[in-house]
């Protein structure tokens, strides 16, 4: 197997408004996982990484990596900045400096990206198990 | 209200208890109890009023024992979840952005009682911005004014066609004002166009068994002809091409955690300063002076702006300069700001924080009297220390929206959810009550992104046995002061 190309890129989360469709049906349900365990790359990107959309990324940062599915993202160019909606699934990932404003810093967080085609995407419930410890 | 059982019901001028912007124009039909139909609303507003009685309700309080979540009373939930408020020296009670005014003020009495830390979800998100407008003030207004006169329409660092599905058709550049047109039938011209565009290039491409040539965007360095019709014009200004930037008529992308140097140079530029460099954070500066230009020759203008300038780089002082920058453009024409707040009464919540205890969030009550310091009596803060001892969580998801770390000490104390759903925050809880909708199962208050407030409505009964939020709290209070007399006594 060839080595997986790995790209740096700037992550940035926030709203979409399946996101916001799928949060009023319920966090439990198949709608809002579907919704926010997801990552929006450019085309370009997705090519540099060898991959096509829907395949299952890592995306890593300082604080913590997740394995997502890669959409191609429709309203580009943007090269090298890729997108996560808000969930679980990018908390793992966004720094948790507040600055002494009581602020997490969200968006614009360097990371860096890889195909994994054979990792599987968490269930909210593997995630919760994986990521916090209940007593 | 018209909500009568065993009958079909037509509920009119009901208000949406999802964002910010608060739409009172909601038809609801109602058959049998249950919400069959959603008119005037966007797909988030029809998904919460049509699910609201979904599988994913909880209906029955639960308490984990031996590592499960298994059904109680809600006495039995109720007395729990008193206890661990009333035996930890710092719990924190977060959340409040989703419930009703009223609720909120029971859980700030509730924080007093119990000598803890109270804050809402601003804190993750306008929570900068009200830092920053309580150092620099803020020239601002209605929606209902921008509706009918503001002809420059600017968000920033926001994106309401998915976060605040109605905004714009609501208050600003396709709304119906006395004074100023709607800009929606400009916006079909424009999308027909491009769909006819499409079509002939895919046309060409299949005659020519070509792909079509991926040429990278050059800046051109004139603004689009749309920018210099009559009437509303819709800037969006973001670090990502989004929806609502397709449709505006002009979209200036920023790089990444440049909002700052890009507000600060239309501040130089309002001021008729030169700028000696050829682009600021992505941007030719050409393209800034035509903008800066739009901005001084408007009649009325408005900056909307979102999360995209709180949460990057320079948070508040982001918002600093924004705020600076519409106090610079009310020296050359009437210019006016406004946080796009997201949930449904983040406003509210900061009202009644603010006049029950002097402060919007983020507040204190460890030594007896409203602390407020954000940085440091801030929940996320609290939580990355490591210091809280139990918190309670109301009407909101902190395990779904919190960086992991703050979210680790949160699970790792004893938890309390009050929820009408199983959130992922619910999961993982030690105690969880199930609540009423606000604003379709139970009445309240909410205040929308302007400071306007708002009734909402009662217009289905909850589920048997389920109570509203405000209640429950109550509830919880009393509970408490019980066992804090009985403390008392016992320490006598
Ligand atoms: S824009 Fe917001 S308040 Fe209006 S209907 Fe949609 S979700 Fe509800």
């Amino acid at each position: 197997m060839r080595e997986n190309p790995k790209l740096r890129v700037t992550l940035l989360t926030g709203r979409t408004i399946e996101q916001g469709v799928g949060k009023e049906r319920g966090k439990a349900s198949k709608e809002y996982m579907e919704s926010v365990s997801v990552c929006y790359i450019d085309p370009e990107d997705l090519k540099k990484l060898g991959i096509k959309e829907k395949t299952n990324v890592l995306v890593s940062t300082d604080y913590g990596s997740v394995v997502v599915k890669a959409i191609k993202s429709l309203r580009g160019p943007h090269p090298e900045v890729v997108f996560i909606p808000y969930g679980p699934w990018a908390n793992v990932v966004v720094d948790p400096e507040t600055h002494s404003v009581g602020m997490p810093s969200l968006k614009g967080i360097p990371a860096e990206i890889e195909p994994a085609p054979d990792k599987p995407i968490l269930s909210l419930e593997e995630l919760l198990e994986e990521q916090f410890e209940k007593r | 209200m018209g909500y009568v059982k065993r009958k079909m019901t037509i509920v009119k001028a009901v208000t949406c208890p999802v964002c910010g912007s608060l739409c009172d124009d909601i038809e609801l039909t109602i058959e049998n109890g249950r919400i069959v139909k959603v008119k005037n609303g966007c797909a988030m507003c029809e998904s919460k009023f049509l699910s609201h009685n979904s599988e994913h309700r909880v209906l029955k309080p639960l308490i984990r024992k031996n590592g499960k979540l298994v059904e109680v009373s809600l006495e039995e939930a109720v007395k729990r979840a008193a206890e661990i408020l009333a035996e930890a020296n710092y719990p924190i009670l977060y959340g409040w952005s989703s419930t009703s005014c009223e609720a909120t003020r029971v859980g700030l009495e509730l924080a007093e009682e119990v000598g803890g830390v109270i804050d809402n979800t601003a804190v993750v998100c306008h929570g900068p911005s009200i830092l920053s407008i309580q150092d620099i003030g803020i020239s601002s207004c209605t929606l209902g004014q921008i509706r009918h006169r503001a002809d420059l329409v600017v968000y920033w660092g926001s994106n309401p066609w998915s976060a605040h599905p109605r905004h714009i058709e609501r208050y600003t550049a396709f709304s119906e004002g006395r004074f100023q047109r709607s800009a929606w039938k400009g916006y079909l011209t424009k999308i027909k166009a491009s769909i006819a565009k499409k079509k002939i290039e895919s046309a060409l491409r299949r005659v020519f068994f070509r792909r079509k040539p991926s040429v990278p965007p050059q800046p051109r360095m004139e603004l689009p002809p749309a920018m210099f019709k009559e009437g509303r014009k819709l800037i969006v200004i973001d670090v990502r091409k989004t929806k609502s930037a397709e449709i505006a008529d002009y979209f200036m992308q920023v790089e990444p955690n440049k909002d700052y140097e890009l507000l600060q140079a239309f501040r130089a530029l309002i001021r008729d300063q030169e700028i000696d460099v050829d682009e600021v954070a992505g941007v030719p500066v050409g393209y800034l002076e035509e903008v800066a230009d739009l901005m001084i020759r408007c009649g009325f203008g408005i900056l909307f702006f979102g999360v995209g300038l709180t949460m990057s780089k320079g948070k508040l002082r982001n918002i600093d300069a924004a705020l600076s920058l519409v106090r610079d453009l009310n020296m050359r024409t009437k210019f006016v700001i406004m946080p796009m707040r997201g949930h449904f009464n983040v406003a509210g919540a900061n009202t009644v924080f603010t006049w029950q205890t002097g402060y919007p969030y983020a507040v204190d009550f460890s030594l007896g009297y409203p602390r407020y310091n954000p940085g440091e009596t801030s929940v996320t803060d609290v939580l990355l220390r490591g210091e809280s001892e139990a918190s309670l969580i109301v009407a909101s998801d902190p395990v779904a929206n919190f960086p992991r770390k703050a979210a680790e000490h949160l699970v790792k104390n004893p938890l309390i959810v009050i929820d009408p759903h199983m959130s992922v925050t619910a999961q993982m809880a030690d105690v969880v009550i199930p609540s009423a909708f606000v604003g379709i199962e139970a009445s309240g208050t909410a205040y929308r992104m302007d400071h306007v407030p708002l009734p909402l409505k009662k217009v289905v009964d909850p589920p048997k046995g389920v109570l509203p939020d405000e209640e429950i709290l109550r509830r919880i209070l009393s509970e408490v002061r019980k066992l804090k007399r009985k403390m008392l006594v016992e320490a006598a």
